[in-house]
């Protein structure tokens, strides 16, 4: 009897210990104390602040920038991958199944300084292509799994049917697997897009003065000092972060039903 | 060529050139740069070295790389401490409501970890609600001083990296066979002796998986430690950070970061090791 409850404390505790962090910056977003110590009443003023914090807004809106295109082009990309590993059996799967594996247990900071290299060796200016292609680059393996892990819980013998039947490479492509995979694919948008939103150390090395992203711009504001605004800002970051992955929660799991 | 091959070709050349250019490439490149001479004006010149592993073994950079060594070992030891029993009692509870328990351990990993961060330095303050808690259950008489301690970076890493324990090992203790259980039990065993013998040895790859995924990239986080930890308490990645982008010396911090991946695929290996040997022994018996 003492030990289920004992377990559960256990439960409980870590629960408070995960969420309190967040709870905290969720409260002081609201609070009208500047330093957030004390409760001071109820304002919106930091997210009136933040609405007219023009640096802040430019930062935010390249972020998103960012996060829709390489989310979009490493889905393509990783999708287009996924199918061809799950189908075909061809010289060079192994060297890319290593790469992919490389980018997933390499550190990122180690993957930030060669991609850095890469780009002054190219003579590339530091900023959006080259932060494009950096967070395409990582979230490229997260899509090929979650879409190849989709794809490998299905019969092969539809496919062998849509081959018999005559349909070509791309039709079965469009008709079958596209179908089928649809629920991994949206959710690997979904991630990709909170990866590339939430990343700190890759950014820090490969983008410049010309293209400021939202953790940057809020790291540099929490290395100084405290700043209220940044409460409002990671309240809103949090929301849409949790929102995007109920979203995908919710969408693997229908899945389960096709 | 028929259309087919070349949807197929499509497919795999472009993964396949991408991952060459943009994985492949810049990490020969950083290889090859470790052995080469720093150069103020052209950042390397072409000057095959060791200096650059040499001069990590330089009491200056060794004493960060022992001290970050040492605090990503007591973090893990901390997720696995309080991970285990976590993992364990989830595993014990009613099917329905485990994918909740599960999801509201997600939800934290997928939220900004620099915010997440920020998060505890307000936490862990002076005037913070930490010390606050403690002052109030009259624990300590003054508030302590916990920001910018090795404490901090602990606590941070902690608390950024525990879902990356408690996922593996869920789903290592949730595979095992009841009936294994029950047989210990049958022939005698007590629950303590079960658990030692049975439950434990074949959770060990989830364990090892856990304390990888923990280990590895607490070393790298440099702006953990840079926003809890304070100028004494550096992690590797601060290290690499700050020659590549503040001093410039590319081979040195090219250096750093090959051990860092050497170490990393070390303990891999002995991982994969770990594992096929543990399935090598279920087979026999």
């Amino acid at each position: 009897m003492l030990k289920r409850h004992i377990s559960k404390v256990l439960l409980l505790l870590v629960y408070i210990y995960l969420y309190t962090p967040i709870f905290i910056l969720i409260g002081n977003s609201f609070n009208a104390s500047k330093y957030g110590l004390k409760w001071n009443g109820f304002t919106t003023k930091w997210y009136e602040l933040l609405w007219n914090n023009d640096t802040l807004l430019q930062a935010a809106f390249n972020s998103i920038t960012i996060a829709v295109f390489a989310s979009s082009i490493a889905v393509a990309i990783g999708t287009l991958g996924a199918v061809a590993l799950f189908k075909h059996q061809f010289k060079g799967k192994k060297f890319i199944s290593g790469l992919l594996f490389v980018v997933m247990m390499s550190p990122d900071i180690v993957m930030a300084i060669s991609l850095l290299a890469l780009f002054i060796i190219l003579g590339l200016e530091l900023g959006f292509v080259t932060l494009l292609i950096s967070h395409i680059t990582f979230c490229i393996p997260f899509v090929v799994i979650t879409v190849y892990s989709r794809l490998s819980n299905f019969d092969n013998a539809i496919l062998e049917a849509g081959k018999d039947l005559g349909a070509t490479e791309a039709t079965i492509f469009k008709r079958i697997i596209l179908p089928i995979a649809k629920p991994a694919i949206i959710a690997s948008w979904l991630l990709s897009f909170t990866l590339s939103l939430d990343d700190v150390i890759v950014s820090s090395f490969v983008t410049g003065p010309s293209f400021e992203v939202l953790p940057l711009k809020i790291y540099s504001m929490v290395k100084v000092g405290v700043s209220p605004e940044v409460n409002a800002l990671a309240t809103m970051m949090i929301l849409i972060s949790i929102s995007f992955v109920i979203a995908a929660a919710l969408i693997n799991k229908s899945d389960k039903s096709v | 060529m028929n259309n087919s091959s070349m949807f197929k070709r499509f497919s795999i050349g472009i993964l396949l050139v991408w991952l060459s250019v943009f994985v492949l490439l810049p990490n020969l490149m950083i290889i090859v740069t470790s052995f080469l001479t720093r150069d103020d004006a052209n950042l390397i010149s072409l000057t095959f070295t060791l200096d650059n592993y040499v001069r990590l073994f330089d009491p200056l950079y060794f004493k960060v790389l022992t001290h970050s060594v040492y605090m990503a070992s007591i973090a893990t030891f901390i997720c696995l401490i309080i991970g285990y029993p976590f993992a364990y009692t989830i595993s014990q509870l009613p099917k329905k409501i485990r994918p909740i328990l599960l999801f509201l351990i997600i939800v934290p990993f997928w939220t900004n970890s620099l915010i997440r961060t920020y998060g505890i330095k307000v936490l862990l303050a002076k005037k913070g609600l930490l010390n606050a808690l403690l002052l109030n259950l009259h624990i300590i008489d003054e508030p302590l001083r916990m920001m910018y301690t090795e404490f901090a970076v602990i606590f941070a890493l902690v608390y950024i990296l525990l879902p990356f324990m408690i996922l593996p090992l869920y789903s290592s203790i949730e595979k095992i066979d009841k009936s294994l259980i029950e047989a210990a039990k049958d022939l005698g065993a007590s629950k303590f002796t079960t658990f030692l013998k049975v439950e434990l040895p074949l959770t060990l790859p989830g364990i090892i998986a856990g304390m990888l995924l923990v280990f590895l990239p607490a070393m790298g986080m440099f702006y953990i430690a840079d926003l809890v930890g304070g100028a004494k308490n550096l992690l590797i990645g601060n290290t690499i950070k700050t020659q590549f982008l503040n001093i410039r010396d590319w081979p040195f911090g090219s250096a750093a970061s090959i051990t860092l991946t050497v170490f990393m695929a070390g303990l891999l290996f002995f991982y994969y090791k770990v594992g096929k040997s543990i399935k090598n022994r279920g087979n026999n018996a």
